[in-house]
């Protein structure tokens, strides 16, 4: 039997998908040995033309991180979508956008101007912009072109799988790859589409060991102001944790740190916002009826969408601020 | 042509929703854009259905409830009385004007009022115009042709 041959790629992303493969250590060398693999531009040398020259479907699995945010990652999700069986988001970014999707809070009109202008450590005085097409002596160039809003892999092509997590933890990963030779290896049944691998149904409090008692509060507060109590639930000594709007998998690893959960695992089975769920989360543990106290309340809480959507803005219901 | 607001209500099934029944058994007179969704309790309605509602084409959203301390289930009406003011500040700084979401308490005997705040309401959105969001559905067409003016493929 021929090898199943895997693709992994990155879009608009930072790298710490394609690290956290590196870091499932001998199960990398596992996966090497059991898959052919045809294509990761990160770690080995493939051209864009080794893709094309595959037939439709060729590729067994394409693991693809990134959100779509250029010209570029669009061609390549279409490019894949169409060379791969199974198509699989991987991370935080191709599933639900992630930081790469913040630029959904502002235009690339604006972010131009501060890259190639304003910050402080840019001197353009003709205020050259880069070009997508330019035509010189030895031929024509071209450069991939930024989108005014960043996309989710789901958004753009039809995606079989889902692995959350901002990375995905790697012990979650090695779970997935023992569960996929074991599908390929013994012709088990594929999982249904749509389904989420590598994380739980359910919220990371479920994972979280802190204790919960229905505790109020009359202030939010910010971590450098308070040193935590280590049993309690952050959220109700007045941090703003994610917890109750994101995804468990990880085993609430920032959680039992002491640092709030900031939500990579992306919105849990049945909730498709994370920023609506923490309105309901935190409608929940303040202590007032009194509507000028709660007003008061609410205004404390720091940077209440950059909080709320840090991981999700444009798989979010409202997908990018309006500008 | 006059912009007509699309509005979508949320009325809790023991006051608000009969208020607005009274106000039709009443005869009373209000203008005809609010859609009405009847929800056992105002504590039901989940931030994301106020959100929802925008990203599918409502310019306002109203929800109206039984007045504090009438709730039928006792609190639900102080848990959205909590929720909605933190959906409007995130509805805020998403760029969109929180007036065009609203929390107003009907009682079951205020087919009056209901007409009022309905009035009222769109009104408001009358004033503020259509709320249309900037690129919120994907539209494949317009990446095809960009990619297509990049020259179809990347190197
Ligand atoms: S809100 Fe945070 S600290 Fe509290 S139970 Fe959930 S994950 Fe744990
Ligand atoms: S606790 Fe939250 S932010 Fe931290 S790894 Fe888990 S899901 Fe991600
Ligand atoms: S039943 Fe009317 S607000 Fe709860």
């Amino acid at each position: 039997m021929p090898k199943p041959k895997l693709g992994l790629y990155w879009a608009a992303s930072c790298g710490g998908c394609e690290i956290a493969v590196l870091d499932t250590e001998l199960k990398v060398l596992e996966i090497a040995d059991f898959f052919d693999i045809v294509f990761w531009p990160c770690a080995m040398d493939f051209k864009y033309d080794d893709v094309r020259a595959l037939a439709d479907g060729e590729i067994t699995l394409t693991l693809f991180n990134g959100a779509i945010r250029s010209s570029e990652n669009y061609e390549m999700a279409k490019l894949l979508r169409a060379k791969s069986t199974v198509l699989c988001a991987f991370g935080s970014c191709a599933a639900d956008g992630c930081i790469p999707g913040l630029a959904n809070f502002t235009s690339l009109e604006a972010i131009t101007r501060y890259v190639y202008d304003d910050s402080p450590s840019t001197v353009n005085p003709e205020h050259v912009r880069p070009q997508p097409v330019w035509d010189v002596p030895e031929g024509t160039l071209r450069l991939p072109q930024l989108w005014n809003t960043v996309r989710t892999l789901t958004q753009v092509v039809d995606v079989d799988y889902v692995i959350p997590g901002c990375p995905p933890q790697p012990d979650q990963i090695k779970a997935v790859v023992d569960a996929v030779v074991d599908i390929l290896k013994n012709g088990k049944p594929l999982p249904p589409k749509g389904t989420v691998l590598g994380a739980n149904p359910r919220a990371c409090c479920e994972e979280c060991p802190r204790k919960r008692d229905v505790k109020k509060i009359r202030a939010f507060v910010r971590p450098h102001e308070l040193i935590p109590d280590p049993e309690i639930c952050l959220l109700e000594q007045g941090l703003i944790c994610m917890g109750p709007a994101t995804r468990g998998g990880c085993g609430a690893k920032c959680v039992k740190a002491g640092v709030p959960c900031r939500g990579c695992y992306g919105p849990p089975t049945g909730v498709h916002d994370q920023g609506a769920k923490m309105a309901s989360a935190i409608g929940g543990v303040i202590d007032s009826t009194d509507p000028e106290e709660i007003e008061r309340i609410i205004a404390g809480i720091p940077d209440l969408v950059g909080t709320f959507y840090r991981f999700s803005l444009p798989g979010s219901t409202l997908r990018r601020r309006q500008v | 042509m006059s912009f007509e607001p699309n509005l979508v209500g949320f009325l809790c099934n023991w006051c608000s929703y009969t208020g607005a029944d009274l106000a039709g058994t009443a005869r009373v007179k209000y203008p005809p854009n609010l859609k009405v969704i009847r929800v056992m309790c105002s504590g039901r309605v989940d931030p994301n259905f106020i959100l929802d509602a925008l990203a599918r084409g409502a310019d306002g959203v109203l929800v109206c409830g039984c007045h504090p301390g009438d709730c039928h289930y006792v609190e639900g009406n102080y848990k959205c009385q909590r929720r909605l003011p933190i959906t409007r500040m995130l509805v805020g700084e998403m760029g969109i004007d929180p007036r065009r979401v609203r929390l107003e308490w009907v009682s079951a005997s205020e087919g009056v009022r209901f007409g009022e705040v309905v009035s009222e309401f769109t009104e408001e959105i009358r004033s503020l115009g259509p709320l249309a969001l900037q690129e919120w559905a994907f539209d494949p067409a317009a990446a095809d042709a960009q990619l297509a003016h990049q020259g179809g493929e990347h190197a």
